[in-house]
């Protein structure tokens, strides 16, 4: 369950309500559940709420993390011997 | 956010390689608890690119279909009050209760309307001051906060003519529940990210422990899912049984602790009624002491009919994985998309609606 | 018009349903056929064959980014007589309005229709109106019909498309399904996004001049993309496969779709159009397009493929291969 896309934060409002940003499409959410939120910051919005902060380095390290692990090593060998 | 790279076709074949690398030499059953995760792996087509040694199971992932007969009778006898608008979220219309939905009640003259946020209901609320607007609250700790929020909204707001039905249900719990049932065979858990971003990973922690069950809390793109998988048939073959994250940039080890604060400042456990599995204890919530003016089912004298379960149906083996959707006897014949007869076929991430829009299985010979 | 409301009285056959007439029907729509206020229209027909379709329209809320309930009945029903390949040449009118409509709102709406007409070189010929009470029905609905007449050996039928047929889309998904939910009652959102409602059959006549073995032209409109491939691979006998990365989507559709958990290929469009051509016809029918009026953005999607008969399948973006199925009932958004 639980659809929750990430949204850019663009102007924070009264009573913890947030202007965001989805790819173009702006709609009010609460961030009553992550207050700490400031413009700028991507958070992962389910029903019109942000449920929290999600870090875009850590979504760049995640991937090349995965880039990193052995089986690409071996892959990447593969492409450079088969040249 | 460019999530792009979570789809990375190059990416994906390193990571579907590494699992079937991975072979731990015995059949291996893997279990999603999230529909969206049941969705994402339909859609992406990511059966299809497994190994034959590794079946992925759907299980009790979707709160549209576990919400029991009860409960949506409740809600059709709420929208049956005069002066009553019933507010959802559009995955409750059209699941078939005892006698009725309600999408059927609207059709009636009921006053049943669709919202995106708990918040557009409380809108309502404000802006219909004559009118008793009830939310029908359903889902899983991702969306228990929101509600727990709306209210502690209404209350500061002195909004009087708000109220929840709530029919919320929390997962670890239930997952212990499978793993204790004799008859449902899992090797290993793949957990839901968006209940995990709320509640973290401490609460799995004993299917680790206590049943040696492993799992790894997976996000919903392609890569995320390839991911989990692949962490837990690594896991299994070392013969490891842990709690991990494969979902990084939305989850943290211990969830959100505003989120859970507010959760537990406005409910309680209690046991909840789990369609097709029954009753599990501690897996329901309930509005505390405290705001159970906000409480539908105190606020209005409802009477409710005697649940009937529907026959021949087999939603509660489908949402255990004893039975593939296709498997089920009802699957296609009678029971589709247009005509569904289960919970399992009607809400968009039911397993059975996902088997079926998105695979052949079962199709060809419905 | 002395009331600014519709009243019954506007629908009763006396001299206030000729003031309605006279004041805003002939004026704004400013057609001479209309002014003789005849039963029946006499008309000119430069050809054999008749193209014939009709569409009722009862789209709530009447106004939305981008056009209004108007717009959409021309282009609709000029849309569906031109997908036969004919060229479109008379519209009837039909109203049913709500008692206590806004004369002002008939006005524009009535302004939009005629715009539509003019740009789609239509001529709107007969019409009928008729008051129904309050709450019998939504402010206004509108059917309209269309005639248009066929060239010698144009027949197109979404029976024709056969393996290896390529399948052309004029432009981007869901624009105009998006724009309307985004001002619905408890949904609202904001975007720039408007309806994508507009005249095709200059486009359509400029791909068939380009491609004259075109099997056929569908508008995608409610249920999307999805049903109408799904209705030409049934009725061919044929599987359609398209390519998900060659589909243009507007990223805030993309969003809004993802927000509310709609799939983009169920969303409604109102000016898009569909071709199943013949391979080797294929870039001069795009080239054909793109050169049209709205059809910048237009693009090969899929092909045609042997069987199994009736399946429309996506290849994802990541390479793997789902069904593409029809919209199930309403579409309805949803947090799961």
């Amino acid at each position: 369950m639980c659809l929750a896309i990430p949204a850019r934060i663009v102007e924070l409002g009264d009573i913890h309500m947030a202007s965001v940003d989805i790819m173009g499409v702006s709609r009010t959410v609460s961030i009553d559940l992550c207050p700490e939120a400031v413009v700028g910051d991507f958070v992962l919005v389910h029903a019109g709420f942000a449920l929290q902060i999600i870090d875009e380095q850590t979504a760049n390290e995640t991937l090349d993390l995965l880039k990193q692990l052995p089986f690409f090593a071996e892959e990447a060998e593969a492409v450079a011997e088969g040249a | 956010m460019d999530l792009s790279g979570f789809r990375d076709p190059e990416l994906a074949r390193g990571l579907i390689d590494a699992i079937h690398g991975s072979d731990p030499g015995r059949p291996i059953k893997l279990m999603e608890v999230c529909g969206t995760h049941t969705v994402s792996i339909a859609k992406n087509g990511l059966r299809g690119v497994m190994p034959e040694w590794l079946t992925l199971l759907s299980g009790p992932g979707c709160p549209v279909c576990v919400t029991a007969n009860h409960d949506i009778d409740t809600a059709i006898a709420i929208s049956q009050v005069p002066d009553v608008i019933v507010t959802t979220f559009g995955d409750m219309m059209k699941v078939p209760g005892s006698y009725s939905s309600l999408t059927r009640e609207k059709s009636e003259g009921r006053d049943i309307r669709i919202v995106y946020s708990p918040l557009d209901a409380l809108e309502l609320a404000k802006r219909e001051p004559d009118k008793q607007v009830v939310f029908i609250a359903v889902g899983f700790e991702t969306t228990v906060p929101l509600i727990a929020a709306s209210i502690m909204r209404a209350q500061e707001a002195g909004i009087e003519n708000f109220s929840i039905y709530c029919s919320h249900k929390t997962v670890p719990a239930a997952l212990g529940a499978l793993v204790n049932d004799p008859e449902v065979k899992v090797d290993a858990f793949i957990l839901p990210g968006h209940v995990s971003t709320i509640i973290g990973m401490e609460p799995y922690r004993f299917l680790a422990e206590e049943y040696h069950v492993p799992g790894v809390i997976a996000g919903f793109e392609p890569i995320d899912m390839l991911q989990g998988i692949w962490m837990l048939v690594k896991q299994l073959k070392e013969g490891r049984a842990e709690i991990e994250i494969a979902y990084m940039r939305g989850v943290e080890p211990q969830g959100n602790p505003t989120a859970l604060a507010m959760v537990e400042k406005v409910f309680e456990p209690v046991d909840a009624d789990w369609r097709g599995i029954g009753v599990i204890p501690g897996t329901g919530l309930a509005l505390r002491e405290e705001y159970a003016a906000w409480d539908a089912s105190k606020r209005f004298d409802l009477e409710i009919p005697e649940p009937k379960e529907i026959k021949g149906c087999q939603c509660g083996d489908v949402l255990r994985g004893i039975v593939l959707p296709f498997q089920c006897k009802l699957f296609g014949r009678g029971c589709t998309p247009e005509h569904p007869i289960g919970p399992c076929m009607v809400s968009s991430e039911g397993s059975c609606a996902a088997y079926y829009r998105y695979t052949d299985y079962g199709r060809e010979e419905a | 018009m002395r009331s600014d409301r519709i009243l019954l009285a506007h629908g009763s056959g006396g001299t206030m349903m000729r003031e309605l007439i006279d004041e805003v029907f002939v004026t704004e729509f400013h057609e001479d056929a209309l002014k003789r206020l005849d039963d029946a229209a006499s008309l000119p027909f430069p050809g054999d064959r008749i193209a014939f379709s009709t569409d009722t329209y009862v789209v709530t809320p009447q106004f939305f980014p981008g056009g209004d309930i108007g717009r959409l009945a021309i282009c609709g029903t000029v849309n569906d007589v031109a997908t036969s390949g004919a060229t479109p040449l008379y519209i009837s009118v039909g109203f049913i309005l709500e008692e206590g409509f806004l004369v002002e709102d008939l006005r524009t709406i009535l302004h939009s229709m005629r715009a539509m007409a003019e740009e789609a070189n239509v001529h709107i010929v007969t019409g009928d109106t008729k008051v129904v009470g309050k709450g019998s029905c939504d402010g206004i609905f509108i059917n309209t019909a269309g005639v248009g007449v066929l060239a010698e050996g144009v027949d197109l039928s979404g029976s024709y498309a056969k393996p290896g047929d390529k399948v052309l889309l004029s432009g981007s998904l869901g624009d105009h399904g998006i724009a309307i939910v985004s001002i619905r009652e408890g949904l609202e959102f904001s975007t720039d996004i408007e309806t994508d409602a507009a005249p095709l059959n200059k486009l359509v006549a400029n791909v068939l001049a380009a491609a004259p073995n075109t099997r056929c032209f569908r508008d995608p409109t409610r249920g999307g993309l999805a049903s109408t491939l799904n209705e030409i691979a049934d009725a061919s006998g044929v599987s359609i496969t398209v390519q998900e990365t060659s589909v243009p989507v507007k990223p805030q559709v993309r969003g809004a779709s993802e927000m509310l958990g709609y799939d983009v290929f169920q969303v409604a469009n109102e000016g898009k159009m569909c071709a199943i051509v013949p391979a080797e016809e294929a870039e001069a029918a795009l080239a054909a397009m793109k050169a049209s009026p709205y059809g910048e953005e237009a693009a090969i999607v899929g092909e045609v493929a042997e069987g199994p008969s009736g399946k429309v399948y996506v290849k994802t973006a990541f390479g793997a291969t789902r069904i593409m199925d029809m919209l199930v009932g309403e579409q309805l958004p949803r947090i799961c």
